[in-house]
C-alpha cells in the first residue's frame, strides 16, 4: 500500500483544493432557462472568469455561487453545486451562512449611504463576531489597505461614502466584501462602470487578493479576463427561434492562456477573434 | 391652444388666492370684533361670546395622537410588509384593499366610529366613557389614515434602489437586517413625510370627529381627557354651520373664519415640510 | 493507510463545511419581526372587513325591505318610511359638476404643466400649489365655497327673509369641482409624463404640430391614466360631508320634490348622500330603525364610491399589464 500512496499525496499537495464543483446546473425562470447543463469546477486561489456575449447567462451562474438567485423568487435551480465538498443547494443549508463565505460586488458600486467606515463594519456587524471598538477599527483599516484605498480615505473614515468617485466607491465595495473574511469573493462586471484608470486599479487589486481569496469574475472585457484571470469559463447563447427563448450554455472552461491562444471550440474562437457576439 | 391651456393652470393659483383672501379678511373681522380675553377660557362656545382656543387645540391634538398610534403602527407594517416581504400575487391582491380602505368615505368611518368603536372599544377600555368620546373619534380618524401612511410610506421604499438590498444580502444579512439596518434608513426621509401627511390629514379630518366626539353642537367643555366629549378644529368649524345649530351672521359666525386660517396655516406648514422630505429621496436617488 | 487518513480528514472537512453552513439556531428576530408586519397589515385589513360587516350586517335587510321605495322615497320623521332620493339627487348633481367642470381645467392644466410650461420659477410655483392645494383640509375648501358662492349670491338678494338663497345645488357642485381639481391635475401630469419620450419625437418626425402630437399621442397614450385618476377623484367628491355642510347644504328633507334632472334645482338648497348619513347617524340609535336606515344609505353610498374605485383599480392593473 505504501508505494501507492505516495504519489497521490504528492498530486494532491501540487494541486490546489477544489473550492467548487459544479454539476449539470440549470436555472430556470417562468418563462425561460437561463442556464443549462453548466459542470465546471472552481479551484482554490486562483481567478476564474465567465465571458460570452450577453445575455448567456454568466452574471446568472455567478449568483447561483452564493445563492442570490434565491432573492428572485420565480426562479427555480437543479443539479449540485459543492461548496468545499458540501451541497449548496441541500435543504439544511443557510443561505445567509453561505453569503457570509462567499462575498460579492457588483456590477455598480453600491455603498450603502453611510460613512465610509460604517459601510466595512457593516458585514462584520451584523455577523456579531467583532464587537470591541479598537478591533474594528483593525478590521476597518487591514479592509481598506487589502482593498488599496486606506491611504486615500484614512482621514475622512466618517464621511459619506457616496462622496467618493466611482472607482474609489468600488474599491469601498472590495472592502466591504472582504472584512467579513469570506473564502470566496464573487465580482459581477466589477469594472465596467468604470474609467480605464480605476479599472486598472481595481485589476492590480484582483491579483493582489488571489493570494488569500478565490476569485470568479464576469466581465464583458476579454482583455480584462486575458490580463488578470487564471482560468476562462466561456459561455454562450442558443437562441430557439419558435419559442423566442434564449438559454446560456458552458461552451468550454480551461487555463485562460489556451482559450484565448487555442480554443477547443469554434464558437470560442470565433467570440475571441471578435467575429460574433 | 397654449394660452387657454395656460388660463386653467393659472385657475389653481386663484384658487388658492382667494382660499388666504377669504380666510384673512374674515378672520380680521372676527379679531376686531371680540376682547382678546375671550380667546382664553374654559369652553369653546361661540354662541356665548366664549372662543377658548385651547379647547378646540388640544382636542386637535388628543385626536390626531391616537389617530398616529393607530395608523402609523398598521400603516408602516404594511407598508414594510408589501414593498419588502411579500411576493408579486400577493402584493397584487392586497395593495387594492388598501386603496378601497382610503376611498371609504369619512361619514362611513364616523358612523363606524360611534357605532362600533365607542361600545367596543372605548367603553371596552373605560367603562364610564360617554357615547361621545375624542378616543373613538381619534381612532376613527387614525383607520382613515392608514392607507395614506401607507402608501407615502411604501413609495419610499420602494424608492430604495434594490442594488442597496442586493449589496446586503451578498454580505451575509437577513431580510429583517437588511429591512432595519439597510432599507429603512435609507428611506428615511420618506418615511418622516408620511409621518407628517398623515398628521396633516387627521388634523384635517372633520366628519368623523363631527360625528363621534359630540363636537356636533357650538358648545365643548375644555378637556384633557380622550375619554370625555370634545370638539377638535375642524368639527367646530362645521358646528357653527351646520343646519341644527346654525348660527346667525356675526362675531360667533365668523370665528369660523379663524379656525379656518389656523387650521390652513398649520396643514400648510405641514405639507410644505412633507414636501421638501419627499423630494429629498428624489434627488438622492 | 494514510490514504483513508487522507479521506477521512478531507471528510471531517466536508462535514464541518456543512455544519457551519446551516444556520446556527432558528431565527428568532427575523420571525418576529415578519410576525409584527403581517400582524399589521392583517390589521389593516380586518378594520376594513369590520366597517363592511358592520354597515352589511346592520343595513343589508333594511335596504332589501324596503327596496325601491328607499331609493324613491323622501327624507322622513319616521325610520321606516325614510327615503334617500334627495340625497342620491345631490349627489348625482355633485358628480355632474365635476365630470363637466373639473375634469377638463384639471386635464387642460396638466397638459398646459407637462407639456407647454418651461421650467420656470412661475411653473415651480404653480405645482407646489397645486400640491399643497391638494393636502387643504376639506373643510377649508367650505369656507371658500361659503365665502365665494354662497356669500356671493346672498348678495343679489340683501332683503331676502332667507338668508341662505346662495345655498343651492350649484354652489356644492362648484366647491367640490374645486375641491378635487388639483387631484385631478396631479393625477392627469403623473399619467401625462409616463408617456414615452419617443413616441412624442415619432409625431413631431412626421412633421404634426405641437397640438397634433398631443391629441394623436400623447393624450391617447395617457388616457387610461388620466381615466382613473379622473374616476378617483369623483369618487372622493362623492363621499365629501365636511364643506357641504359649511355651505350649508340641508340635513334632511327639502320639502316639494323635483325629479333628478330638472335643471331648475341648481339654484335651490341641497343636500346629498354624506350630508343625509350624517342626519341619519346623529339619530339616537335606540329609537326605531335609525341604526339600519343609516346603515342602508351607507351601503348605497359605499356601493357607489367602492364600484368607482374598483373600475379605476381595475383599469389601471389591466393597462400597467400591458404595457410592461
Amino acid at each position: 500500500m505504501e508505494p501507492l500512496t505516495q504519489p497521490n499525496e504528492k498530486t494532491i499537495a501540487t494541486t490546489r483544493p477544489k473550492i467548487f464543483e459544479v454539476t449539470n446546473l440549470n436555472v430556470y425562470y417562468p418563462d425561460f432557462r437561463a442556464i443549462r447543463d453548466v459542470s465546471l469546477n472552481v479551484a482554490a486561489n486562483e481567478i476564474t472568469a465567465f465571458i460570452g456575449p450577453s445575455g448567456c447567462g454568466k452574471t446568472t451562474m455567478l449568483r447561483s455561487f452564493n445563492r442570490m438567485n434565491d432573492l428572485i423568487p420565480t426562479a427555480k435551480i437543479t443539479g449540485t453545486l459543492l461548496y468545499r465538498g458540501a451541497d449548496l443547494y441541500n435543504k439544511t443549508v443557510d443561505p445567509v451562512e453561505v453569503r457570509r463565505r462567499i462575498g460579492m460586488v457588483f456590477q455598480k458600486p453600491n455603498p450603502f449611504p453611510k460613512s465610509i467606515y460604517d459601510n466595512v463594519a457593516y458585514g462584520p456587524r451584523i455577523s456579531g463576531k467583532v464587537k470591541k471598538g479598537t478591533e474594528m477599527d483593525d478590521l476597518v483599516e487591514s479592509s481598506l489597505r487589502k482593498a488599496a484605498l486606506w491611504e486615500e480615505v484614512k482621514d475622512r473614515l466618517k464621511s459619506s461614502a457616496l462622496g467618493m468617485s466611482g472607482g474609489q466607491q468600488q474599491r469601498l465595495c472590495i472592502a466591504r466584501a472582504i472584512a467579513t473574511n469570506p473564502d470566496v469573493v464573487l465580482m459581477d462586471e466589477p469594472c465596467s462602470a468604470l474609467d480605464p484608470i480605476a479599472t486598472g486599479k481595481i485589476e492590480e487589486l484582483m491579483t493582489q487578493l488571489k493570494k488569500e481569496y478565490t476569485i470568479l469574475i464576469v466581465t464583458h472585457n476579454m482583455q480584462q479576463a486575458a490580463r488578470v484571470s487564471d482560468r476562462t469559463a466561456f459561455f454562450s447563447v442558443e437562441v430557439e427561434e419558435e419559442h423566442d427563448s434564449r438559454t446560456g450554455v458552458l461552451v468550454e472552461e480551461g487555463p485562460t492562456e489556451k482559450i484565448f491562444s487555442n480554443p477547443n471550440d469554434q464558437r470560442t474562437e470565433n467570440y475571441i477573434t471578435g467575429r460574433f457576439g | 391652444m397654449r394660452n387657454g391651456l395656460r388660463t386653467t393652470a393659472l385657475f389653481s393659483l386663484l384658487v388658492s388666492i382667494l382660499i388666504v383672501l377669504s380666510l384673512v379678511f374674515e378672520a380680521v373681522t372676527f379679531l376686531n370684533g371680540i376682547k382678546i380675553s375671550w380667546l382664553w377660557g374654559d369652553q369653546w362656545a361661540p354662541p356665548f361670546n366664549e372662543y377658548d382656543l385651547k379647547t378646540p387645540l388640544v382636542g386637535s391634538l388628543i385626536v390626531t395622537g391616537i389617530a398616529m398610534v393607530v395608523a402609523v403602527p398598521i400603516g408602516l407594517a404594511s407598508a414594510i410588509y408589501l414593498s419588502e416581504y411579500a411576493k408579486p400575487i400577493t402584493r397584487k391582491w392586497l395593495k387594492p384593499v388598501l386603496e378601497i380602505l382610503a376611498g371609504i368615505p369619512s361619514v362611513v368611518l364616523g358612523f363606524f366610529a360611534l357605532r362600533w368603536v365607542t361600545p367596543n372599544i372605548v367603553q371596552q377600555i373605560n367603562p364610564q366613557a360617554p357615547g361621545f368620546t375624542l378616543a373613538a373619534a381619534g381612532i376613527g380618524v387614525g383607520i382613515l389614515t392608514i392607507p395614506l401612511i401607507a402608501s407615502v410610506s411604501e413609495d419610499a421604499l420602494s424608492a430604495v434602489p434594490n442594488s442597496l438590498r442586493e449589496a446586503s444580502s451578498g454580505l451575509g444579512a437577513k431580510r429583517v437586517t437588511t429591512t432595519i439596518k439597510i432599507t429603512i434608513p435609507a428611506a428615511i426621509s420618506g418615511l418622516v413625510a408620511a409621518l407628517i401627511i398623515g398628521i396633516s390629514r387627521a388634523i384635517g379630518e372633520t366628519m368623523v370627529v363631527f360625528l363621534a366626539a359630540g363636537g356636533g353642537g357650538n358648545q365643548a367643555q375644555f378637556t384633557t381627557s380622550a375619554f370625555d366629549s370634545g370638539t377638535v378644529v375642524t368639527a367646530a368649524m362645521a358646528a357653527t354651520t351646520a343646519p341644527s345649530d346654525r348660527l346667525s351672521e356675526g362675531v360667533a359666525l365668523q370665528s369660523l373664519y379663524f379656525l379656518g386660517l389656523l387650521l390652513f396655516i398649520i396643514t400648510l406648514l405641514l405639507n410644505l415640510i412633507a414636501d421638501r422630505f419627499v423630494r429629498r429621496v428624489r434627488i438622492i436617488y | 493507510m494514510a490514504l483513508s487518513t487522507l479521506n477521512s480528514g478531507a471528510e471531517h472537512a466536508r462535514e464541518k463545511i456543512v455544519r457551519e453552513l446551516q444556520g446556527t439556531r432558528f431565527d428568532i428576530s427575523g420571525f418576529i419581526f415578519r410576525f409584527s408586519l403581517i400582524f399589521g397589515l392583517g390589521s389593516g385589513v380586518l378594520i376594513l372587513g369590520a366597517v363592511m360587516w358592520d354597515v352589511v350586517g346592520d343595513g343589508s335587510g333594511f335596504l332589501f325591505d324596503r327596496g325601491w321605495e328607499f331609493l324613491t322615497g323622501n327624507a322622513s320623521s319616521r325610520a321606516n318610511s325614510y327615503g334617500i332620493f334627495e340625497g342620491l339627487r345631490g349627489t348625482f348633481w355633485i358628480g355632474v359638476f365635476v365630470v363637466v367642470f373639473a375634469f377638463p381645467l384639471g386635464v387642460g392644466a396638466a397638459i398646459y404643466l407637462e407639456e407647454y410650461a418651461s421650467d420656470s420659477r412661475l411653473t415651480r410655483f404653480i405645482e407646489l400649489n397645486i400640491r399643497n392645494l391638494a393636502g387643504v383640509p376639506s373643510v377649508v375648501y367650505g369656507v371658500l365655497g361659503l365665502a365665494i358662492f354662497v356669500r356671493a349670491l346672498d348678495g343679489f338678494y340683501p332683503n331676502s327673509i332667507d338668508r341662505h338663497l346662495g345655498s343651492t345645488t350649484a354652489a356644492a357642485g362648484a366647491t367640490l369641482a374645486i375641491l378635487v381639481l388639483p387631484i385631478v391635475i396631479i393625477t392627469a401630469s403623473e399619467a401625462i409624463r409616463a408617456v414615452p419620450q419617443s413616441l412624442r419625437e415619432g409625431g413631431f418626425g412626421v412633421g404634426a404640430t405641437k397640438w397634433e402630437v398631443i391629441r394623436h399621442h400623447v393624450l391617447p397614450y395617457a388616457a387610461p391614466g388620466i381615466f382613473t385618476g379622473t374616476l378617483l377623484s369623483l369618487a372622493r367628491a362623492l363621499g365629501e360631508a365636511a364643506p357641504l355642510i359649511l355651505i350649508g347644504g340641508v340635513l334632511g328633507s327639502l320639502g316639494p320634490k323635483s325629479s333628478l334632472l330638472e335643471l331648475e334645482q341648481l339654484g335651490e338648497r341641497f343636500t346629498a348622500m354624506p350630508l343625509m348619513i350624517t342626519q341619519l347617524a346623529k339619530k339616537p340609535a335606540f329609537i326605531g330603525d335609525w341604526n339600519s336606515a343609516t346603515a342602508a344609505a351607507i351601503l348605497v353610498l359605499l356601493v357607489v364610491v367602492i364600484a368607482a374605485n374598483l373600475i379605476a383599480i381595475c383599469l389601471r392593473n389591466h393597462y400597467e399589464r400591458k404595457r410592461s
